[in-house]
């Protein structure tokens, strides 16, 4: 249990991506207007980023771009999360532009955002569907 | 969570225009020739199935069990990720997992094996070219589904233009700001893209800061003159031109490769501008696609149009 809480206290960043994940996943689940769920999609998405850039560090080691001739693997940091975490942003942004042009939609449609009163207007009823 | 009641009290009196056709909700109601039966007829799909107060009262009781459940959720959810971290290897560990004989081998090939000093760009444009090739074509498709969601252009007659709000191009402070910084802005953007594989940067964030550029342009001086410099043909072509020139080069690298045919492209000296085989000019094809994708996000938000 110590050494539960000790790894806790030294991987604090990895507990600062779990909070923001947490925080943004709840903004997902509590909040009723849809552009705050597209923002906590988001958070979430940060949170995922720290978590992977954090991973690849090594403490007292460089960044990897070659400049001095010295290619020993020992003197550089881990590049490989750097890339995952350019190809995360690049399909969270294109997630949330294409969740917000689709909020623009329902809201020329409907004329709200609040999910309660989207589920009510949609709900439609048996005259309706014929 | 909040204090505000359930159903907005706005909304019933909209809901009430709304069942007697006398706002325009809907865009069959926005046609030329509408009449107010047919609008009525239009409405009625959307009536709620229960009384007002029967189906509030319904929602009230749903909400409150979804409350519950989504609150429960959350704690397991944060006691299991707080768990995964605290069993995680050390921050900072070198004897982590993680660090395993494929970030060796980026690091201790990779300047010699594609020519690029940056290790990133050297993986994310050599080793993992097709990885890349995919974030383009996400960006690609996101924007066409974009342009397919937001266009007007297919009633744009039926569209009046709305004036702009605050004119920032009559404020004379943001108008010199801009005219100073804009250059500078697409200057370094261009840096961050040539120099991509010699130091930190390449296509995404160059075509970012392009990007940005851009939109700085448009908003200031208007989308109007913006849409004048960078018409949609151009837009258009330019991302197609990247997108093909991207596939072009990398399979023309893989044909070579995998028949160990000789690579006529030269590799010049690591750590020079004019080096790393095809590493420059596919940060460039990769940069113009981010730079106009995230311009034409801006105008399709902004004015329904490129």
């Amino acid at each position: 249990m110590e050494q539960l809480f000790g790894n806790l206290l030294y991987n604090y960043e990895e507990v600062v991506a779990v909070i923001l994940f947490s925080i943004g996943f709840c903004i997902l689940l509590f909040s009723r207007n849809l552009i705050k769920k597209v923002v906590g999609l988001d958070i979430m998405d940060t949170g995922v980023f720290l978590l992977l850039a954090s991973r690849g560090y090594i403490a007292g080691r460089h960044v990897p771009i070659i400049v001095d001739g010295i290619t020993t693997a020992e003197y550089y940091i881990n590049p490989i999360p750097a890339g995952l975490v350019l190809t995360g942003i690049v399909v969270s942004v294109s997630v949330s532009a294409l969740m917000l042009s689709l909020t623009v939609r329902i809201y020329r449609t409907y004329h709200t955002l609040d999910v309660d009163s989207l589920y009510m207007m949609m709900s439609v009823s048996k005259g309706g569907k014929q | 969570m909040r204090d505000k009641p359930m159903i907005d009290p706005e909304f019933s009196s909209i809901w009430t225009l709304w069942k007697n056709g006398q706002i325009d909700l809907t865009t069959p109601l926005r046609s030329p020739g509408h009449q107010p039966l047919q609008a009525l007829k239009e409405v009625e799909k959307y009536r709620p199935r229960h009384s007002w107060e029967a189906y509030s009262q319904y929602v009230r009781k749903s909400t409150l069990l979804y409350k519950i459940a989504a609150t429960i959720l959350c704690c397991i959810f944060i006691t299991l990720m707080l768990l995964t971290v605290a069993n995680l290897p050390r921050y900072g560990d070198p004897n982590a997992p993680t660090i395993n004989e494929v970030s060796e081998r980026y690091i201790e090939e990779g300047t010699e094996e594609t020519g690029a000093v940056n290790t990133v760009a050297g993986m994310i444009l050599d080793y993992r070219a097709f990885d890349t090739l995919g974030e383009s074509f996400v960006l690609f498709t996101a924007v066409c589904s974009v342009a397919v969601l937001m266009n007007l252009s297919g009633k744009r007659q039926h569209i009046k233009h709305t004036k702009e709000l605050i004119n920032y191009a009559d404020d004379m402070i943001v108008r010199g700001v801009c005219r100073l910084l804009v250059p500078v802005i697409l200057l370094f953007g261009i840096y961050i893209l040539l120099n991509g594989h010699l130091s930190p940067g390449g296509g995404f964030s160059g075509g970012a800061v392009l990007g940005a550029g851009l939109i700085i342009y448009s908003m200031v001086w208007g989308e109007e003159k913006a849409s004048r410099v960078f018409p949609a043909k151009l837009v258009r072509l330019v991302v197609f031109c990247s997108l093909a020139f991207y596939c072009l080069a990398k399979s023309y690298s893989f044909y070579t490769g995998a028949n160990h045919l000789p690579f006529l492209i030269p590799e010049g000296a690591p750590g020079h501008i004019l080096s790393g085989g095809l590493i420059m000019p596919l940060n460039v094809a990769v940069g113009f696609v981010v730079c106009f994708t995230m311009y034409s996000f801006y105008m399709f938000f902004r004015r329904g149009r490129l």
